[in-house]
Order: C-alpha cells, then structure tokens, then sequence
C-alpha cells in the first residue's frame, strides 16, 4: 500500500522514513552494552541479541534473576524485550520468538520435548523453505523432527529418515534454508559459528578546565596538553592516528568540531598542535570554553621507533607526509594531489588527480608517438581562423588577442569522442602540433568536421602547450 | 649551543673548491638554491625551462633520473592554472611523471605558504612554483625568505613568474626565457621539433650574464646546436651509425 492511499484511510498516521544503517548501527551498540551479562555478544540483524552467558548466571543469582535482570534493564531503556536462555543459539532464539516470555532451557532437559510444539519457523529459515514445508504438511518442530528420525531408538531407522529429509534438501548448502541443518544446529550436534562484536574504543583524552577560557594562548596551552596525552595513549597501543577531532564545549552548552585528517599515520604531538594551530583561528568561544576533547577516530597501527638523540631533526625539516598535510590543512584536502593516468583518450580524461600518498593505480603503458604537451589548459580555449590553409589547418589565428603565424604543423591525429560516455551529437577532435613564427609550440585542435551532421562549422580550440 | 652549519655553506665549498667558472654552461655543479625564471604565460617555456633545469641539476647531484624515489613539488596560484594551464601527465618525462605532488594555490599567499613548506620538506628532491604576475605578497621579504629557508634545509627552488616585471628580488639566478624556433626534426621538417628556449641570464652571483639558445635534447639540457651546421635530434634512433662499412657489409655480417 502507498503511503498516500494509507494516509487517506487514516490521516492521523504518523511516518517516519527507514534507517536501516541506522538501525543496525543501533543494534550494535546494544550488543555491546548486552555484554553486562556475559562476556561475549553477537548480532543477530535486524532486531536481536545473542549473548553467550556460559558460566556467567551465578552472578545474578540464577537465570531466572538473570532474565529479570534483562526485562528490567531493557524497561529501564524503554525497549520492550523478548528473551530466553538455552543450552545453544538456536534453541534459544526459538524460544524466544515463539516461546512463552521468559521461557529458560535447563541443559538437562530433552529440547525435542520442550521445543516440539514450536512452529517451524522457529527454526529461522527461509520464507520459501517454510512454504515447501507448509505443503509437505510439516508445521510444528517435532513433526520435522519425528520426519527426520530425530530421537528414535533405532539408529538405523533414524538414519533412514534422515537421508529421505537431507535428499529432499540436498541442494539447500545455506542453513537458512536447510531444516536439517537447522535442527541439528538447535539440537547442539552441528557447531554454529558466530560473529561476536568487540568493542574498539577510539583514543579518546579530554581536559575539563576550572575557568572557562576565552583566550586563545591558553587554549593552545590545553591543546598542547591534550596532544601529548594523545601521543601517550596512541603509544599505549602501538597506533598512530590517521584522523583526529577536536571538540570544543561552551559554557552555553555549543559544541565546536574540528577535524583533521592527516596523510600518513603519526604520533607526534608537534606535528598534531601544529595542524590544529591553524584551525583553531575561527573559534568563536563565547562565555568561554569550559572542556575540550580529542580523540582520534581513525586509527591504524605504528611501530615504536627511536627518537633523535640530537638536533637532527631541526636542521633535516619535515617529513613528506608531515609537508602534505601541513599544506592541506592550510589549503584544503582537493589542493594537494598528484596526477594519474585514467583510462582515455580524451586528453582532460587522460588524467586524474588523486591524493598524494595513495598508492598510484596500475594503467596501461602510454603510446611512445602520442606527443602530448607539458601543460594542458584548464579548458580549451576558442581561437578564431583567420585564414586556415587547403589542407585544413590554420595558418593564421588569434588567442587572446594577438595574432600567430603558423609555420610548422603536424596532424592531424584524431581523436574520436567516447560513444559510451557521451551523446551521439558529441564531435569528433582532430588534433594539430603547430609552431609559431616565434617558436610558441601549441596544441589546437578542430572539434568536428564540415558535413558530420552534428553541426555547423566546426570550431577551432587551442587546449595545450609546449614546452 | 651547537649549532649545524646550513648546507648551502658546506656544499659549495666540498663541490666547487675550484673557481666557479665564468660563464654559465648546461651540467655545472653548483646550482643556486633559489632560481627565478620570468616567462611570458602564452607559453610553457617558463615551466619547461624550470623542469629542465631541476633535472639537470638533479642529474648533477647524482641523483639517478631512474630512481625516482623523491618527489617533486610543483606549486601553481589560481591566476597561474588559468593562463597557463595545469601539468599533463603525459606530456612530462617519464622520470618525472611518478614523482610530481601538485598543489593548487588559490592566491599568492597561499602558494608562497606552500613553497616554503615544500622548502622544509627534506623528502622533496626539488620544488617548483609558478606564480603569475607582481602580486604584493611576493616581494622581496618574501623572496629573501625562500633563499634563507632554501638555503638552511638543502631543496632547491626554481620559480616562474609569469608575465611578471623582475623587481627586486633575492633570487640567486634571474633568467629571462622566452620560446625559440626548433630545429627541425630529421623525419618530418615541416612538424615542430624539440623545445627550444632563448633564454637570458640577467642576475647570477657566480656566473656573468649572457644568453643562450637551449633545447630539451631527449631530457637533458644542452645548447642549441647551429640548425644549418649541426644534423636535428632525431625523435627516434631509427636507424644505426654505420662507421666505415657501408649497409651492405652490415648486413651480410
């Protein structure tokens, strides 16, 4: 149903737009925080927890204490909650999406039985394997299991069973859509890997100070302090920082961000109070700032290294990775870049501009005969013919302004546009390396010829030159 | 304190303990830490002047061309981008073409700031900038700054100016290049030939001024050979030298 024909059923419909990022980011946080119960939790998209509490119960004094402990928790955090506890993660999930709340699985206790009443979809499978069930009449969990020989006596009639139900789903490799797999995996005889969630708390160091500062040296004074806290903790654990954000908290409660990100990993808190230095021009602080933060969200690992034992460092200079980002900061993440071949052979899409540290794709080897010149224009320049020669070139043009002489020209090479990049009206480039009465080397090219049926005249451009 | 003598001072007097020589030529030694070469901006000869200029001064140095393990800065102002347009990788020598950082200043403070930084820099084999015009910023505070900073960390500079007056500055070489006509290639003389350059020293400290007709000779800077004396560079070995045997003789063997 669309939303408008739900709105004219029932037009005090409140809508809120889906966020499963969101939700999942969400989740996580939640299975982080379900870790107050046991040592180790995994996800179980889109809405559940799994936490493994092996050993853990007695801490609360039971499971049951345990499980009111987690309805009590969840309340707190305005959640409803379904939970159940089981000797394994299927078991436990049937329980707790099919079962009675709160229903708890002794590990002394026959699953089969406790669990038989149980539909089939507790098993977590797939919609179109509970379709083929439904039709094969199989509903609950112990006809599946009383079909798959699960709990006879006979080994070999068991056995039997089994193999008509695995031919039936031989195909099926995923456990989601395999039964058998399914109830071997709620019944423990199968392992179920799982992924658990390890939380990764970024370096994080934060100074809260006495007086609000409205000053910009003392505030350089907490920066340098916080940045050698920084180094401190980034030593700890044998990292450096790729990104680091500076918060900033006012006195009414406003919450400034700067961020950085630098080029290569570093640990030098020089390096970092420097960065920041030149960010920290455009702080407005108001009644003044009352706490300031730092923490690096982007982390990766380095190795401890020997500090210089003289002043060699002072008279070396920096680092190139240093250089690179003291220019960025100053004049942009885009301003810094080295250029890389692309794929083409238009000349503007021959080249791409990336950063200067990344690593330089592999591209094909250029042609040797294709001389190109050092510097291309931004964008090709329109010159006008004056008086363009039988074989096609201009022997005479303006570009901005003054007049040239062609004496000496190669071409054309052309150059055809990229049908599967741009319209069919796009024209054609034919390429010329002319020279001029004084030696000015250039690049022009004609964009399309007389009678290509994609326009009129064609035009002549000036796109590069030589050196 | 003990302080380390800045590199400028040391290297000369190690490399150059003879007497500089007089007159400028391609492949000295001693190069000047900080360069100016004005160029008019219709043209790339200011750009390509200062390009081969580096590598000779590189390749001086000891610094393998092949290698290719330091990076070279070339800083360009917005005005500068717009008259003159960016680098084309594929127009670039080959050694060159892995080792380039571009940085796209939007004024001339900015490209001054990102000289200098690029000056501290002791990973950069060389730094070049261009900047179009007499803006306020450049002026001679600003260029004795690059000198000393040059000067103190080793790298050295080479500057265009485009369409600029040369006013006062500290640089240690003033050239004046302009394009020249090339010598024709041997396989199609009707096409244009290597760069060629008019170049005028106008300012040095060691060398006496003077002007010279210079050309891109396959990467290396050499003198512009007489056209009407002197056989065009060729844009590809085609063909062996056959010494005292004739093609025959060559082939038979």
């Amino acid at each position: 149903m669309l939303l408008a024909d739900a709105r004219a059923l029932c037009p005090e419909l409140a809508a809120v737009p889906a966020d499963p990022a969101g939700d999942l980011a969400a989740l996580e946080k939640l299975a982080l925080w379900a870790q107050r119960w046991g040592p180790w939790s995994a996800l179980d998209p889109p809405d559940g927890v799994l936490v493994d509490i092996t050993g853990a119960a007695h801490l609360w004094g039971g499971e049951e204490r345990l499980l009111a402990d987690v309805a009590a928790a969840f309340a707190a955090l305005g959640l409803n909650v379904r939970a159940a506890l089981a000797p394994t993660a299927g078991a436990a999930w049937a329980l707790s999406h099919f079962g009675p709340p709160g229903a708890i699985l002794a590990p002394g206790d026959d699953p089969l039985r406790q669990l038989a009443d149980l539909p089939v979809a507790a098993l977590r499978l797939d919609d179109d394997v509970l379709t083929v069930l439904r039709r094969l009449g199989i509903k609950r969990l112990g006809q599946l299991a009383g079909v798959s020989g699960a709990g006879a006596d006979d080994p070999h009639q068991e056995a039997a069973a089994r193999d008509a139900l695995r031919r039936r789903f031989r195909n099926h490799r995923s456990p989601a859509a395999n039964p058998l797999l399914r109830l071997d995996q709620l019944l423990g005889k199968v392992p179920e890997p799982l992924l658990p969630v390890i939380a990764q708390p970024m370096p994080m160091v934060q100074r809260r100070v006495m007086e609000p500062l409205r000053h910009r040296d003392l505030l350089d004074r907490v920066v340098e302090d916080l940045a050698a806290d920084m180094v401190r903790a980034l030593e700890a654990r044998g990292e450096g920082a790729r990104r680091l954000e500076l918060g900033l908290w006012r006195v009414d409660g406003e919450v400034l961000w700067r961020r950085i990100e630098l080029a290569a990993v570093t640990r030098e808190a020089s390096h970092m109070i420097r960065l920041f230095a030149a960010r920290l021009d455009d702080i407005e602080a108001g009644f003044g700032i009352e706490a300031v933060q730092l923490r690096a969200s982007w982390s990766e690992p380095l190795a401890l290294s020997q500090a210089d034992l003289d002043a060699a460092a002072e008279s070396h200079g920096t680092s190139l990775a240093a250089c690179i980002d003291r220019l960025s900061v100053r004049l942009g993440p885009r301003a810094v870049t080295r250029p890389v071949a692309r794929a083409s052979h238009i000349p503007e899409r021959a080249q791409g501009w990336q950063a200067p540290l990344d690593p330089v794709p592999a591209s094909q080897g250029a042609l040797a005969f294709h001389t190109r010149p050092m510097k291309l224009l931004e964008r090709a320049e329109q010159i006008a013919v004056l008086y363009a020669s039988p074989d096609g070139y201009p022997q005479r043009f303006r570009w901005r302004g003054s007049v040239r002489e062609v004496v000496r020209v190669e071409g054309p090479e052309r150059i055809a546009p990229e049908w599967w990049r741009e319209r069919s009206t796009a024209r054609l480039r034919d390429y010329y390396r002319i020279e001029d009465a004084d030696g000015r080397r250039y690049w022009i090219y004609r964009q399309g010829i007389t009678g290509d049926g994609r326009g009129g005249v064609p035009d002549w451009f000036l796109h590069g030159l030589f050196a | 304190m003990f302080s380390k003598p800045s590199p400028a001072r040391v290297l000369p007097r190690a490399v150059a303990a003879a007497v500089p020589e007089a007159r400028w030529r391609p492949g000295l030694a001693d190069h000047p830490f900080h360069s100016e070469i004005f160029a008019p901006a219709t043209e790339a000869s200011g750009a390509g002047l200062a390009l081969a200029l580096a590598r000779d001064a590189l390749a001086s140095l000891g610094e393998a061309a092949g290698e290719g393990t330091r990076h070279v800065l070339w800083v360009q102002d917005r005005k500068a981008m717009r008259l003159g347009g960016r680098p084309c990788l594929a127009g670039l020598p080959p050694d060159m073409r892995r080792r380039l950082i571009h940085v796209a200043a939007a004024t001339p403070e900015d490209a001054l700031f990102a000289l200098e930084e690029g000056l501290k820099c002791h990973d950069l084999a060389c730094v070049i900038g261009e900047i179009a015009g007499n803006p306020r910023a450049l002026g001679f505070t600003a260029s004795r700054r690059l000198s000393l900073t040059a000067e103190r960390h080793g790298v050295r500079l080479w500057l265009v100016r485009l369409d600029a007056e040369p006013d006062l500055s500290s640089a240690r070489m003033r050239w004046r290049v302009a394009a020249a006509p090339s010598l024709p290639p041997r396989w199609n003389p009707a096409a244009p030939g290597h760069a060629s350059w008019q170049a005028e020293l106008f300012r040095a400290r060691r060398h006496a001024p003077g002007q010279w007709m210079l050309c891109d000779d396959n990467g290396t800077l050499r003198l512009r050979p007489d056209p009407e004396r002197a056989a065009a560079p060729d844009f590809i070995h085609l063909v062996r030298p056959t010494v005292g045997r004739s093609l025959a003789a060559r082939a038979r063997a």
